[in-house]
This record gives structure tokens, C-alpha cells and sequence, in this order.
């Protein structure tokens, strides 16, 4: 089957982009695919690449793009939103794109399901 | 794109508190462009999004209520809003500043369960 | 449908308000919300008479992180993110409750 993501909440604040990777992590062991993860909202936070966790904890940023480096996935940043939140092309991460809205809609007509987390 | 989906915005937040009423309205403009079917739920504080009346001026921020009455002209005109809802905040129909649909709760859920993808922020 | 919800019900609205709604199918708790599977909570009695008429799951991973999985009422069914991910195939639809 084949997914799609929608993330309304930056890491580390909230536990959405937490429960959006493990779903999609789950999701492509069971043997589904996870064709396009969009960040909306504050959600665009998870896609810049100033990000700097301490050691000890996980780097939610970097490990979106390595997942989605590894399974093709397709990660989303609305840019209305990003750039209402100052992240651009220059600050934006590995594997990340910026684009429209209409990415969204796509994703709600490509795929089977369309999961949101938020707030 | 020939597809045609039943795309249900359901909005349970009120409007200038956090952004979700205007980036959502944002997403149902975007998505009549996409010629989806298009319908709008309106739950809990979500009903106060429609208020006649707001006055955005004191506070500095954009009134973006109009764009609920621009929503026809993207042939967006299917608008629900929760009758408890309503009633649980002193308001009427009257008080919308667009015409809507009211349904009661069990009519609301039945409607979501016909919907191909379901979106709330 | 599969409702999920991710808002502990004493302090948000979105369970009650999804119960009023919906008159069938299956609820997922998740992140606060998974409170709302716990024996003693306030949410109880509604919990327990809700899971007559629809199915009731528990994101398990949540629970434990919270300290809670020892005290699932009876009739909620605890998942993990593979069984969370099988409710949303095995719907027609999904909604989250935000």
C-alpha cells in the first residue's frame, strides 16, 4: 500500500515528527511504501539543516533525510509555510525539497492512505 | 489528473489563537484548483472560524474570515458545521457570515466516513 | 474509519468529541491520549462504554513511555507502531482528531 505523511509540528517540541518517522519506519517494514512525507505548518522546522541536538539525544532532521534517502521517500517542505518560518533553500537539509501546496493535494490523490500528525 | 477524490477539511480550531485556520484555508483553495471534491467540517472551536464581524485591526493581524465567502467561487460550497458545536458556544446559523449546512453529530460522523482522505490541522 | 486521537482527554476535547461523532469503527490513542486507556482515569466509564460499539487500540510504545502499560482497561487492545500501521491499511479511511 502506499502512504503518505503529513507532518504539522516541529521536532523536539512536539512528539508529532516522532510518531510520523516511527510510523513510516514501521510502515516499510511491513513492506509498504512511503511515497511522500509533507511538512506543513510548523512542521518546516524539521527541515532545517541548523539543527543541533546534544549528543545524547536523536537528530530528528538528519534522520528524515537518511530515510529517506534509503526508501526513496519523497520529504515535502510547503514553502508559503517555510518561508513564513525563514527556512529557504540555504538553510533547508540533505534530502528535503521545498515546493507547493499542491504537493499535498497530490499526495492525498497518488496514494492509498494519507496519515496526518500534528497538534 | 482525472482522478477526482472526496477531500474533507475538518477544522476544530478557532481562528488568530494559532495559524491552523488560515494555513488550512490555505490548503482547501489549493485543492478545488486540483478540481477535487471539496467539503469543509466545522467542530467544537473550529464553528468560530465563520463569526460575522471579526476586527483583526487591534490585534495587527490579517482578517482572512472574507475567504470563507470567496470559498463559492472556487466552487467550494460544501460547508458543514456540528449543530452541538453551534449550541455549545451561543450561536446560531445566524451568526455565520456564509451559508453552511448544519448536521447533527452522528449525521457529521457519517458524512467523514464517506470521505476518501480526511485532513485536519 | 480509524479515528486517532492524540490529546489526553482531560485536558482537550478531541475524544469526547470524536465519540459524540462517530457511530462505529476504530479509535487509535496515541501520544497524550493514550491516558485515556488507563484504569482509574475519569475517562473511564466513557472508555469502557464506548468499546462495546467501536473497537479501542492503544499505541503500547506510548504507554510504556508514560509508565502506564500495566493499567490498560479491559477491552482496549494495545498495538505497536506495526499494528498502528496495519489499522490504517486495514480502514478505508482515517482522520486524526487534531
Amino acid at each position: 500500500m502506499k502512504f503518505g505523511i503529513v507532518v504539522n509540528e516541529g521536532p523536539y517540541q512536539h512528539q508529532a515528527s516522532d510518531s510520523a518517522y516511527l510510523f513510516c519506519k514501521a510502515a516499510i517494514e511491513r513492506g509498504h511504501e512511503v511515497w511522500r512525507v509533507f511538512f506543513y505548518h510548523d512542521g518546516v522546522n524539521n527541515a532545517t539543516r541548523l539543527t543541533e541536538p546534544p549528543q545524547d539525544d536523536r537528530h530528528i532532521v538528519n534522520r528524515w533525510g537518511k530515510l529517506a534517502e534509503e526508501h526513496k521517500i519523497d520529504l515535502v517542505v510547503c514553502v508559503a509555510a517555510a518561508l513564513r518560518r525563514g527556512i529557504r533553500d540555504e538553510n533547508l537539509a540533505q534530502g528535503f525539497r521545498i515546493s507547493g501546496l499542491g504537493q499535498l493535494v497530490e499526495a492525498g490523490i497518488q496514494t492509498d492512505r494519507l496519515v496526518v500528525f500534528g497538534d | 489528473m482525472s482522478d477526482i477524490k472526496k477531500f474533507m477539511f475538518v477544522n476544530r480550531k478557532a481562528p488568530y489563537g494559532t495559524i491552523y485556520a488560515l494555513e488550512s484555508l490555505e490548503v482547501v483553495l489549493i485543492t478545488a484548483a486540483f478540481d477535487q471534491d471539496v467539503s469543509l467540517a466545522f467542530l467544537d472551536d473550529g464553528v468560530y472560524q465563520l463569526k460575522k464581524g471579526q476586527q483583526t485591526k487591534g490585534i495587527e493581524t490579517k482578517n482572512f474570515s472574507p475567504t470563507y465567502r470567496a470559498l463559492e467561487g472556487y466552487d467550494v460550497e460544501k460547508l458543514y458545521v456540528e449543530q452541538e458545536s453551534l449550541e455549545a458556544r451561543g450561536l446560531t446559523e445566524a451568526d455565520l457570515l456564509v451559508d453552511v449546512t448544519v448536521l447533527g453529530s452522528k449525521e457529521m460522523g457519517a458524512l467523514m466516513e464517506q470521505q476518501d482522505v480526511v485532513l485536519s490541522f | 474509519m480509524l479515528h486517532i486521537i492524540n490529546k489526553s482527554p482531560l485536558c482537550h476535547n478531541a475524544l469526547e468529541s470524536c465519540l459524540r461523532t462517530v457511530g462505529s469503527g476504530d479509535i487509535l490513542l496515541i501520544e497524550d491520549a493514550v491516558y485515556a486507556a488507563t484504569k482509574g482515569n475519569a475517562m473511564e466509564d466513557r472508555m469502557r462504554a464506548a468499546a462495546g460499539q467501536i473497537k479501542v487500540y492503544v499505541l503500547l510504545p506510548d504507554l510504556e513511555a508514560r509508565g502506564l502499560a500495566d493499567r490498560i482497561i479491559d477491552g482496549i487492545a494495545s498495538v505497536d507502531y506495526g499494528g498502528f500501521v496495519d489499522l490504517v491499511a486495514a480502514n478505508k479511511n482515517c482522520q486524526s482528531w487534531l
